[in-house]
């Protein structure tokens, strides 16, 4: 193995606290009724298909995509739809679901589920975007892009390298790491699926060293396999950032406000490159992921295999329940998740953990003024000055913070994070950019 | 009731009061330096500066300022120690509280308190104190290694006081008064674990280094200011030494004598006064350490760490404009 | 001797007359002609330089004013000065005054701390524009106030507060100036600059919750149901996306207080009338 590779810029050592990397992934069940999103991606929200009363299986085709940037979305239950209006989601805003109620488990005859691995890739790339598209996969690792426009790369740019991004650097997140150890051959046939699309030959996984049952899974199979290759990370975070990933795989920077195309690349989450070989050699749609949950308040923390819009509070219970010291419900990791307003709202296909912290673990208790220590520019992956985007934002400055170049933010949250004054830094720039947007 | 929050949710257990108290960890091998070569004068003149830093910043803060009581945050004890660190273990307790009045509510809590001074309120104090009182402020008592009770009647002339007045026509003859002779110079070793003249912190480069070691496992500052500013200051001298062979230039009595160390390693890093980049950091340090040779060896003063520190805050915000960091996608390929 | 006091005069001299002639470029380059009736102008400004008018503080209103015509000028209007103002203003250019009614700011949520309780705890930066970005504000009401107090922050003229009990801003009508700063900084559009009648009295429903009444009502007994009793009494209010609105048109010197005690829940707030803001009688 070769050297551990990373990015140059920032970056920051958060404690992993990766407690349910040795679990299994297991089968989270079936819940009572399902709540699924007719958003659960980046662009317009799909038309729904389906009316009250209908009858679904699972992998029935229930809404459909609303323009080029959207996604499918599948039933991941079989039953009847009882309901087709808002519902309270994680934030508490009201957003359209479609409500199914559970009855059996009957799937649409279509997909295989024989559990034997599929090797051969008799499909053209066209045919191969038209199974993706046609599946509702979006890119799993949180950003939610649709990922057939990601993986039809304009013909004007050249891709040269493609690399599969295990970094999965949130602490207490292992879904990607399980997934990894457990579907590693899928994986690597995913990655030759996308090699096919591109016309390349070669694919390189990304997985930091802290992961050291996934690499041993996945460096097996590269001797089988001509042109994947595993190369093992230092661990930083942000390194699962698409920008900083590239940065560390291949020296490359991508051109502020371009695509990663741009520098040659593409990135696609494991578990996306996952979906997309069950999609094209299984026929099975986008409608389950594995989500892992744990947290310091979490019982029985562990990575499940779970139906896109299972409630939350199920996979709680699952785990042992809210105790008393649990002060947060996080939909992501800690760095970059949310904070759940609504635990009963669904797991989407983002939803990668679900976390139960303490209010020790998450309090925040105001800070001092800003001590001048320049700690968030040192730690900053992008190279910005968070420090001077918060003045100008408390100041109601938002032209002025174009010329810092906010809008290259890419959200991670190592400035607020290492804030030693707790001042929300994240906030600031987040604010920032929806300002810039809007006046645009 | 579940909290909710905005992201992260995890932030660093490094507080500011964490890293100030780091800090004043970083800074006890030199009042031990301070104690074991000026006795127990040394303890009265750092317990002085920083009551007195804690009560002024306390007192306006709380009542005369109201931004609310900033005492507990621990950097008025960084301030009072640092003032203390610049001042001879002679000096007199009334002038110590003037010190640290200036230090405190002027060079600090009126520009807005912690984060928002623009000038380094210890240095500001020490040179008050040195333009209002200069007899007091250059009377150095000798050191005596281990003897706690050491009275300050005995006083020598720094090392650099010694460079500054040195007669090289007449060094082998009689000295005519003010004059030194080379002889009087300490040795390597002396000035390194400091026993040598000087203000009570500046002394032992031996125990700056310590705390300079601290900072950097603690991760409290980087390496930058302090390495950039001593070797300016050393290449600088070290040029002009072998350009000319003049004593005065030699650049490793520079090096370990007078505030240098102290200045480069807690006063020059301080993080409201020093630019907030790595680039700009560099620039200020580069800055600190000319100003530092050319008033050393240019002006009237023998020792110039100070005023050079403070002419380069007043270009932190000027450099804070221009310094920015390297930005992602700016220049790769 | 000699030569250094002629040295140092000759020198010094020398750099003040070199200052002088690049001052006097300077001057003559970038010398702005300017309007004697912005000044004039200016002069019956408030000065308050809130951007309350649209325009970029008070010099350029005046600028504005100055180089307007007869009916550009009727679209100019200062808040904060009000009809007063403008008059004056008016006059200092010889065109006739635009008569407007006098406005306050008025919060259209009645999400008090005991009508709308809270669900869950904010724990994070006070600002309601943050806040909204991550929840639908403790209440759970997505139209609600977020009780942070960016409107407080934002007044210029100390207008505003935070009601300790209620947890939600309160106008104070005397200080007002309808600048609008609130009505833009609000991330739910809450505020709104609304006539006051000659006495002094208002009618508002202060709910913008468009949820169906049973989903609002479950996060807050103050909403707007529409329930459209208000419209039985004037059927100028108008009820749409399930929430009701009155506008100007109707006097609350009339309808006020039928209005108020109509509404089952609460949401249409009338202010009886002070005579606390100035009045065009007097």
């Amino acid at each position: 193995m070769t050297k551990l590779k990373t990015f140059s810029i920032g970056g920051i050592h958060p404690d992993k606290y990766k407690i349910t990397t040795d679990s299994p992934i297991q089968d989270a069940g079936l819940p009572e009724t399902v709540y699924i999103p007719v958003k659960q991606h980046i662009g317009a929200p799909a038309k729904i298909l389906v009316q009250k009363g209908d009858k679904v299986k699972v992998g029935t085709h229930i809404a459909d995509a609303d323009g080029i940037v959207s996604a499918d979305v599948f039933s991941s239950v079989s039953g009847e739809v009882i309901k087709v209006e808002a519902v309270e989601g994680e934030f508490g805003y009201h957003e359209d679901m479609i409500t199914i109620r559970v009855e059996g488990d009957e799937w649409e005859p279509s997909i295989d589920r024989s559990p034997g691995i599929v090797r051969d890739i008799p499909y053209t790339p066209e045919q191969i975007v038209a199974k993706i598209r046609e599946a509702g996969i979006v890119g799993m690792g949180g950003a939610g892009y649709p990922t057939p426009i990601k993986t039809a790369v304009p013909t004007d740019k050249k891709v040269d390298t493609l690399i599969l991004n295990g970094i999965e650097c949130e602490p207490f997140l292992t879904a990607d790491d399980r997934l990894m150890v457990e579907k590693a051959e899928q994986i690597i046939i995913g990655s030759k699926i996308i090699n096919k699309v591109l016309g390349i030959q070669n694919a390189i996984i990304a997985v930091d060293e802290n992961k050291p049952r996934a690499i041993a899974a996945l460096s097996k199979l590269t001797k089988r396999y001509v042109g994947v290759n595993v190369q093992a990370c230092a661990t930083k975070y942000p390194q699962g950032g698409e920008k900083q990933l590239i940065t560390a795989i291949t020296g490359r920077e991508v051109p502020s406000g371009k695509l990663p195309a741009d520098a040659g690349c593409l990135v696609q989450n494991v578990g996306t490159v996952y979906a997309i070989y069950e999609a094209v050699l299984k026929n099975k749609p986008l409608f389950e992921r594995i989500v892992t949950v744990s947290g310091d308040c979490c019982k029985h923390p562990g990575n499940f295999l779970v139906r896109v819009g299972t409630p939350a509070s199920f996979l709680i219970e699952k785990c042992g329940g809210l105790c008393d010291e649990t002060a947060q419900v996080l939909f992501g990791g800690p760095m970059m998740g949310t904070s759940a307003f609504n635990i009963n709202a669904p797991v989407t296909k983002l939803t990668s953990g679900i976390l139960l912290l303490s209010d020790a673990m998450t309090h925040k208790e105001l800070g001092t003024d800003c001590i001048r220590c320049g700690k968030c520019a040192e730690v900053c992956p992008i190279g910005l000055q968070p420090f001077l985007i918060g003045r100008l934002v408390r100041e109601n400055m938002f032209e002025e913070t174009r010329g810092c170049h906010v809008s290259d933010c890419i959200e991670c949250g190592c400035c607020a994070y290492t804030c030693p004054a707790r001042l929300p830094l994240l906030d600031f720039c987040k604010l920032a950019k929806s300002e810039l947007k809007r006046k645009k | 009731m579940l909290k909710i929050s905005t992201a992260p949710h995890l932030t660093t257990s490094r507080t500011t009061p964490v890293i100030m108290r780091d800090v004043v960890i970083a800074l006890i091998p030199a009042m031990i330096a301070a104690v074991l070569f000026f006795g127990l004068n040394a303890l009265l003149v750092i317990a002085t500066s920083v009551a007195a830093c804690v009560m002024f910043e306390y007192l306006f803060s709380r009542y005369v300022f109201k931004t609310g009581n900033t005492s507990g945050d621990w950097s008025a004890v960084i301030t009072g120690l640092l003032l203390a660190y610049n001042l001879p273990s002679s000096m007199p307790v009334l002038m110590i509280f003037i010190g640290a009045f200036m230090a405190i509510v002027v060079a600090k809590l009126c520009y807005g308190g912690l984060g928002k001074n623009l000038f380094n309120p210890a240095l500001v104090g020490r040179v008050f104190l040195f333009i209002s009182f200069p007899v007091q402020m250059t009377h150095w008592p000798r050191p005596e290694f281990m003897n706690l009770l050491a009275s300050d009647a005995q006083t020598g002339a720094t090392t650099l006081g010694i460079l500054k007045h040195l007669d090289a026509q007449t060094s082998a003859t009689a000295l005519t008064a003010g004059q030194h002779s080379l002889q009087e110079i300490p040795g390597y070793w002396q000035m390194f674990v400091g026993n040598t003249g000087g203000c009570l912190g500046e002394v032992s480069a031996l125990a700056l280094l310590l705390g300079l070691a601290y900072m950097l496992w603690r991760r409290v500052i980087t390496w930058h200011i302090p390495f950039y500013y001593i070797s300016t200051v050393f290449v600088l001298t070290a040029v002009l030494y072998l350009a000319t062979g003049d004593v005065r230039y030699e650049p490793v009595t520079h090096l370990l004598s007078g505030g240098l160390m102290l200045g480069a390693i807690f006063m020059a890093t301080d993080y409201t006064t020093s630019p907030m980049t790595k680039n700009g950091q560099i620039l200020f340090a580069v800055g600190c350490g000319a100003l530092t040779v050319i008033i050393r060896l240019y002006s009237a003063y023998p020792e110039g760490v100070s005023f050079a520190i403070l002419i380069m805050n007043a270009f932190v915000p000027l450099i804070d404009k221009y310094a920015r960091p390297r930005f992602y996608g700016q220049g790769g390929k | 001797m000699e030569d250094i006091v002629v040295l140092n005069i000759l020198v010094l001299g020398g750099i003040a007359l070199a200052a002088a002639v690049v001052l006097y470029f300077v001057s003559q380059k970038f010398a702005v002609a300017d309007n004697p009736k912005v000044a004039a102008v200016e002069e019956c400004l408030p000065q308050a330089n809130c951007g309350g008018c649209g325009k970029a503080g008070c010099h350029d209103f005046a600028n504005a004013c100055a180089q307007a015509d007869e009916a550009a000028f009727a679209g100019l209007y200062c808040p904060v000065g009000g009809s007063k103002v403008m008059q004056q203003i008016a006059s200092v250019l010889g065109f006739a005054a635009v008569e407007k009614a006098p406005t306050v700011s008025v919060l259209r949520c009645n999400g008090t701390c005991e009508n709308a309780p809270a669900k869950v705890c904010y724990d994070g930066v006070s600002s309601c524009r943050i806040a909204a970005r991550i929840s639908s504000g403790q209440t759970g009401c997505p139209d609600g106030c977020l009780r942070l107090g960016d409107c407080v922050k934002v007044c210029k003229f100390d207008a505003l507060h935070i009601d300790p009990v209620t947890g939600i801003p309160v106008v104070d009508r005397d200080k007002c100036t309808s600048c609008g700063a609130c009505v833009n900084i609000c991330p739910r559009h809450l505020f709104e600059i609304r006539p006051v009648a000659a006495d002094g009295s208002q009618v508002y429903v202060a709910c913008r919750n468009t949820q169906k009444g049973a989903v609002a009502r479950k996060n807050c007994s103050a909403a707007c149901i529409a329930c459209l009793k208000c419209t039985k009494i004037n059927p100028e209010v108008k009820v749409e996306n399930n929430l009701s609105y009155i506008p100007d048109t109707v006097d609350p010197r009339e309808f006020g207080e039928a209005l108020a005690s109509a509404c089952p829940t609460g949401a249409i707030i009338y202010q009886r009338g002070t005579a606390s803001k100035e009045t065009p009688d007097d």
